[in-house]
C-alpha cells in the first residue's frame, strides 16, 4: 500500500513538470509581442529595452521558464501585465471562487446522479430508469452556458427568485456564507451540476444493473438478508468507480466553468482568463493555466490514492 | 467434391460467415431498423441540409441589418423566428449560422480522427520505448481538463477560426491515440499478424490489410461519440470570443451577442443554443446507436 502510494507519487512528478513546461511554452505559440499591451506603439527603444529586461522577457525562453519555474515554486507567478498585481494573489481568490462553484456543483451532481442512477439500476425498465436515462443524454449534450442562460431567463427574469450575476451583492467578489451570497450561487451551481449529473447517472445505472445480476447477490438473497443489507454490499462494490468518476469530474468541472462563469459574471477563473487573453497579459495567462492544472494533477493523485483505500483488493493488484 | 463440401457446412457456420464478409453492410441495416437512430439521423439530416443549403433556403440576408426591425418577435410578419439584435432575419441567421457551427464541430474530429489514428497505428505497432515514449508525451495532455486545454490553446494563440479548429484537435488527438494505439498493440500480438510477417510482407502493408481493419471500429466509434463533445466546445469557444468573429452568424457567438436581449426578447435569445442542444443531442444519440450496432461483432 505504502508503496503503491510513493510510485503514484513519483508519478505524477513528471506529470506536473511537464504541465509546467506546456503551461509556460503556450503562450510563446502567439503571434505578436507581449509587451505590446504594456508599451506604446510608439515608445522610444530605450524603454522597450527597459522594459524586457523588468519584465526578463530579454533573455533566452529556457532561461525565462527556469526562472519562472524557480519563482513559480516559491508562490511567485509574476506581475500582471494588465493590472500590475500579483498573479499569485489574483489567481488564488479566482481559484477559490472557482473551486467553491464546482464544489457545489459536483457536490449536487454526484449527489442526485447516484440516487438516480441507484433507482434506475435497481428499477430496470421502468419509469424512473426511462428519467435517468433521458437525464445522463442531456447531462451530457447540453451546452451548459446555454442551459445558464435558459435558467437566468426562468428563474431570474420571469421569476425574480435568484440574482443572474455575480457572486455577492453589490458585484462583491468576497465569499461569505450567507443568504445573499448563497442565493448568487444557485444558478451557476445548477447549471455546472448537470453535467456530472448525467455522466454518474449513467455511471452508477450502469454498475447497479450489472452488480445484480452478479452471483455474490444472488448469495446474499439465498442467505435471507434484508434488501438494506444487500444495498449495502451493492453501495461498498460500486464507490470506487464512483469515486474515480466524481473525482475526475471536479477536474473537468474547474475547466468547465470557464463558460459558466462568463454567463454569469462569476468572479472565478474563467473571469481571469478571459482578462487575460484578451488583453494579452502573458503573466496572468500562465498563472492561471498552471493553477488550474496542478489542482487537476493534485486531484488525479487524490482519487489514485483514495481508491484502493476504501477497496483492499487493488492495493493488492 | 467442393459440391458437396459445401452441402455439408452446418448452417451455423454460413451464418457466423455472412457478417465478418460485410460486417458495414449489417451494422447498416441494424441501424435502419434502430428508430432511435432513424429520428436522430433525420433530425441532423434536416438541421445539415439547412445549413448546406443556406444561400438558396434562406428568406433573407443574414447580414442585412435594421436599425428600426430590432428584436422583433418569433411570428413576425415577415420574419419567421423574429430579428437578431441589429435587427437581421433570425431564420436565416440560424441556416446560415449552421454551416460554421457543423463545420467547426466535425473538422476537428474528422482531423484527430486521421491524425489519432495514424499516431495511434505508428505508436502500438512499433511498441516498446517509442510507443512508450509517444504514450508519455500523451499523458501530459490528459493532464489538462479539455475545455481548459481548448481554452488555453486558442487563448493563446489568439481569437480566430482556424486556431479555434486547431485547439479543438489538438484536444481530440490524444484520446483517439489511446484508442488506436490500444487496439493495436492488442492486434499486434495475434498470431496471424506474425505468420504475415513471417511471409514477408512488410510493415505498412500488414498495418493496412490486418491492422487498420481492427482498429478503424473503436476508433470510430469514439470519434462519433467526440462530435456532440467537439459542437459544444466549439460553439463555447465562440461563445467566449475566441471562435468565428462578428459579424459572421456562427450560433455560439450569436449566443453570445444575443446575451443583453434576454430582457428584452428571451426566447430570441434561447434560440441559436436551443439548436447547439438539438444538434447535439442528435449526435450523441446516434454515437449510442452506432456503437451498439457495432457491438453485434462475433
Amino acid at each position: 500500500m505504502f508503496a503503491y502510494i510513493i510510485k503514484r507519487l513519483l508519478y505524477a512528478i513528471p506529470i506536473a513538470l511537464s504541465v509546467t513546461v506546456v503551461s509556460f511554452v503556450l503562450v510563446y505559440l502567439a503571434p505578436g509581442d507581449p509587451l505590446n499591451a504594456i508599451a506604446p506603439a510608439d515608445a522610444p527603444e530605450e524603454v522597450i529595452v527597459a522594459l524586457k529586461s523588468a519584465y526578463g522577457l530579454d533573455k533566452p525562453v529556457p532561461v525565462q521558464y527556469g526562472l519562472w519555474l524557480l519563482r513559480a515554486v516559491q508562490g511567485d507567478l509574476g506581475t500582471s501585465i494588465a493590472s500590475g498585481r500579483a498573479v499569485t494573489a489574483e489567481v488564488l481568490s479566482a481559484v477559490s471562487n472557482t473551486l467553491l462553484l464546482a464544489g457545489m456543483a459536483a457536490l449536487g451532481g454526484v449527489l442526485i446522479g447516484c440516487i438516480l442512477g441507484a433507482l434506475a439500476g435497481y428499477r430496470h425498465g421502468t419509469w424512473i430508469d426511462r428519467v435517468a436515462t433521458v437525464v445522463s443524454v442531456i447531462g451530457v449534450s447540453i451546452p451548459h452556458y446555454w442551459l445558464g442562460l435558459v435558467l437566468t431567463i426562468v428563474f431570474s427574469i420571469w421569476l425574480p427568485w435568484f440574482p443572474a450575476m455575480g457572486a455577492g451583492p453589490g458585484g462583491s467578489s468576497e465569499w461569505l456564507w450567507d443568504v445573499e451570497h448563497l442565493r448568487h450561487l444557485v444558478l451557476p451551481a445548477l447549471t455546472l451540476s448537470v453535467i456530472p449529473m448525467g455522466i454518474i447517472t449513467r455511471t452508477v445505472r450502469a454498475l447497479v444493473a450489472d452488480m445484480l445480476e452478479q452471483e455474490f447477490v444472488a448469495a446474499l438473497r439465498a442467505r435471507g438478508l434484508s434488501a438494506i443489507a444487500i444495498f449495502r454490499h451493492i453501495a461498498k462494490n460500486t464507490a470506487p468507480t464512483v469515486l474515480a468518476v466524481a473525482g475526475l469530474q471536479i477536474g473537468y468541472l474547474m475547466g468547465g466553468s470557464i463558460l459558466v462563469e462568463t454567463v454569469f459574471a462569476w468572479p472565478g477563473t474563467g473571469f481571469l482568463l478571459n482578462t487575460a487573453i484578451f488583453q494579452r497579459d502573458i503573466p496572468l495567462l500562465q498563472g492561471t493555466i498552471l493553477v488550474l492544472c496542478m489542482f487537476f494533477v493534485v486531484l488525479n493523485l487524490l482519487v489514485d490514492i483514495l481508491q484502493p483505500l476504501i477497496d483492499p483488493r487493488m492495493g493488492r493488484g | 467434391m467442393s459440391a458437396s463440401l459445401e452441402l455439408s457446412l452446418p448452417a451455423a457456420a454460413v451464418a457466423a460467415q455472412a457478417p465478418s464478409r460485410s460486417y458495414w453492410l449489417v451494422v447498416w441495416r441494424q441501424l435502419r431498423h434502430d428508430p432511435m437512430a432513424l429520428a436522430a439521423g433525420l433530425v441532423l439530416l434536416i438541421i445539415i441540409g439547412a445549413a448546406v443549403f443556406a444561400p438558396w433556403l434562406a428568406p433573407a440576408d443574414p447580414f442585412k441589418a435594421s436599425m428600426i426591425k430590432r428584436l422583433l418577435p418569433i411570428g413576425s410578419p415577415g420574419f419567421l423566428l423574429g430579428t437578431d439584435e441589429l435587427g437581421r432575419d433570425m431564420l436565416s441567421r440560424l441556416m446560415h449560422g449552421g454551416r460554421l457551427s457543423l463545420l467547426m464541430g466535425v473538422v476537428p474530429v474528422l482531423a484527430a480522427f486521421g491524425i489519432g489514428t495514424a499516431i495511434g497505428l505508428f505508436a502500438g505497432y512499433v511498441g516498446g520505448k517509442v510507443n512508450m515514449v509517444i504514450m508519455r508525451v500523451l499523458d501530459v495532455f490528459y493532464a489538462f481538463p479539455s475545455v481548459l486545454l481548448a481554452v488555453a490553446i486558442s487563448g493563446a494563440l489568439g481569437p480566430g477560426m482556424s486556431n479555434s479548429l486547431l485547439a479543438l484537435t489538438l484536444v481530440f488527438v490524444p484520446q483517439v491515440v489511446r484508442v488506436a494505439e490500444s487496439v493495436t498493440t492488442q492486434v499486434r500480438q495475434l498470431d496471424y499478424i506474425e505468420a504475415a510477417r513471417m511471409s514477408g510482407a512488410s510493415a505498412f502493408s500488414i498495418i493496412r490489410v490486418h491492422v487498420l481493419g481492427n482498429v478503424l471500429g473503436p476508433v470510430f466509434v469514439y470519434a462519433t461519440g467526440l462530435l456532440s463533445v467537439s459542437m459544444i466546445l466549439a460553439s463555447g469557444l465562440s461563445f467566449l470570443g475566441l471562435g468565428v468573429k462578428p459579424p459572421e452568424p456562427e450560433w455560439g457567438l450569436m449566443l453570445n451577442t444575443l446575451r443583453s436581449a434576454i430582457y428584452v426578447n428571451p426566447w430570441i435569445a434561447a434560440l441559436p443554443g436551443a439548436l447547439i442542444f438539438i444538434t447535439s443531442i442528435a449526435f450523441n444519440l446516434l454515437a449510442d446507436s452506432v456503437r451498439s450496432a457495432m457491438d453485434i461483432r462475433r
